[in-house]
């Protein structure tokens, strides 16, 4: 059962901040509501005030450039994202996320701030916009700031939103020459959430040496975590399947996950492991060719 | 909590409703306006029985608010029939028996009629399997209902075949 609220909807973005800076922590903001409206049935969030963002066009929007990167606007539906051109040539790896999140439904209402905002570990855009470096550009009456994503979440469920601020887009930079990101989660329904997922972005020097690497652990702790220990043992090498075996252990042991209804720690570890070894593989194996 | 006032069209019919602004779109649809065909099922947005389009799209009812979908066009499976003659998905639907009790034949059939619209010539059986991936059927093990989508896909229901 909802309890009730009272219901706003600004008809632009200055509005919505101005309204957030007024009504401060007694009000949430909507937007596709997909994960909100849930656990408000489920009267784990009550609220006053709602705010409701979903028709503010002016957040609704893709675009690229080769300097910037791209920007994806906060009430960007992720269908929006999934059906998009542009990403599949630039960001195919956005694109393959976008297929397995929830169900066609969910895809075509629930948007990329809501998303972002919700800060569930285990949902699927954040690890992969981390691996490709993506960052938050967040808003309130007083101006604008931007936060690396991997910075955005200190705790479980938790942000580091104030309550007068809200999220307007998501910026993710070009991707490097000979790069890849590939994306992987484990799950036993096709549309639900993964159990364990894991993010690889690696680029290749031509000297044909792993220059950079970005993994990214989602659900295998209470925030989307790097596998800082993992990247190390990659960088400056020409990799091989030792390595990849080697990668996988070493995300399995840093990793910090709970045991529930799902899996227990142990097989947690044991899936980062796997899918660590094989998406370093994959992405390792499409950065060589790209 | 002030009450809000909701205009939209439902099958094609305005409509205005005074409610709370809580109030979902499924029961707004079927408590508010009795458009019953749209059922409801888990409520976390996985089952898939609620489904409607909305302005074209596959939703689910359970999980957007109504007052969200003011000034927009929501079929239900009530919309699917048109001047007494039912829609290709109802036909084959009935023709391959893809449905036993019923309760997710609404939001299936809602979700079809969206798959094809956007996809009038899916690859495959894997393609129709994804295109209803947000609805679950307990009865038929969904190879009827995939035989139903793809022979409309097919051409089978095409006017004048």
């Amino acid at each position: 059962m909802i309890h009730d609220f009272t219901y706003l909807r600004p008809g632009n973005v200055k509005e919505a901040l101005a309204m957030l800076a007024e009504y401060h922590d007694s009000a949430k903001i909507i937007c596709g509501g997909q994960s909100l409206l849930i656990i408000m049935r489920q009267g784990l969030v009550i609220t006053e005030h709602l705010i409701d963002i979903k028709g503010l066009e002016e957040l609704n929007y893709l675009s690229y450039d080769s300097r910037a990167g791209l920007k994806i606007g906060a009430t960007t539906t992720h269908r929006t994202i999934e059906k998009s051109l542009l990403i599949k040539e630039k960001y195919p790896v956005l694109v393959a996320m976008e297929e397995k999140l929830a169900s066609i439904q969910v895809r075509n209402w629930g948007t990329m701030g809501g998303n972002l905002a919700h800060a569930d570990a285990a949902g699927d855009p954040a690890p992969v916009l981390i691996a490709l470096n993506a960052t938050v550009k967040v808003g309130s009456s007083a101006g604008e700031r931007s936060v690396p994503l991997e910075d955005f979440y200190p705790g479980l469920f938790e942000t580091v939103l104030s309550p007068d601020e809200m999220i307007l887009e998501v910026l993710v930079p070009p991707p490097p020459a000979k790069s890849a990101t590939a994306y992987h989660k484990f799950n036993l329904l096709e549309s639900d959430q993964g159990i364990v997922a894991v993010a690889v972005s690696l680029s290749v020097n031509d000297a044909g040496i792993c220059q950079n690497a970005r993994i990214v652990l989602g659900n295998a702790a209470p925030v989307p975590i790097r596998a800082r220990n993992t990247e190390k043992l990659l960088i400056g090498k020409k990799l091989n399947e030792k390595i990849f075996t080697k990668a996988g252990e070493t995300a399995g042991e840093e990793a910090d996950p709970v045991a529930d209804i799902h899996a227990s720690e142990d097989y947690r570890r044991h899936l980062i492991s796997i899918l660590t070894r094989r998406m370093t593989k994959e992405a390792w194996n499409q950065a060589c060719q790209a | 909590m002030e009450k809000q006032l909701l205009r939209f069209y439902v099958n094609d019919q305005e409509y205005e409703l005074f409610i709370n602004p809580k109030t979902l779109l499924v029961e707004a649809l079927r408590d508010h306006l009795g458009f019953a065909g749209t059922k409801r099922g888990c409520d976390t947005a996985s089952c898939g029985v609620c489904t409607v389009m909305v302005n074209g799209m596959a939703v689910k009812g359970c999980s957007v608010l109504a007052v969200q979908v003011s000034g927009m066009h929501i079929t239900t499976v009530e919309g699917l029939e048109k001047d007494g003659k039912l829609d290709p998905v109802q036909s084959a639907f009935l023709d391959e028996g893809a449905y036993q009790c019923g309760f997710c034949t609404s939001g299936m059939l809602m979700s079809a009629r969206a798959f094809l619209n956007e996809t009038p010539a899916p690859k495959d059986g894997m393609e129709i399997r994804r295109g209803i991936e947000g609805n679950l059927c307990r009865c038929t093990g969904y190879n009827s209902i995939v035989r139903a989508i793809d022979s409309v896909a097919q051409g089978k229901y095409r006017e004048g075949v």
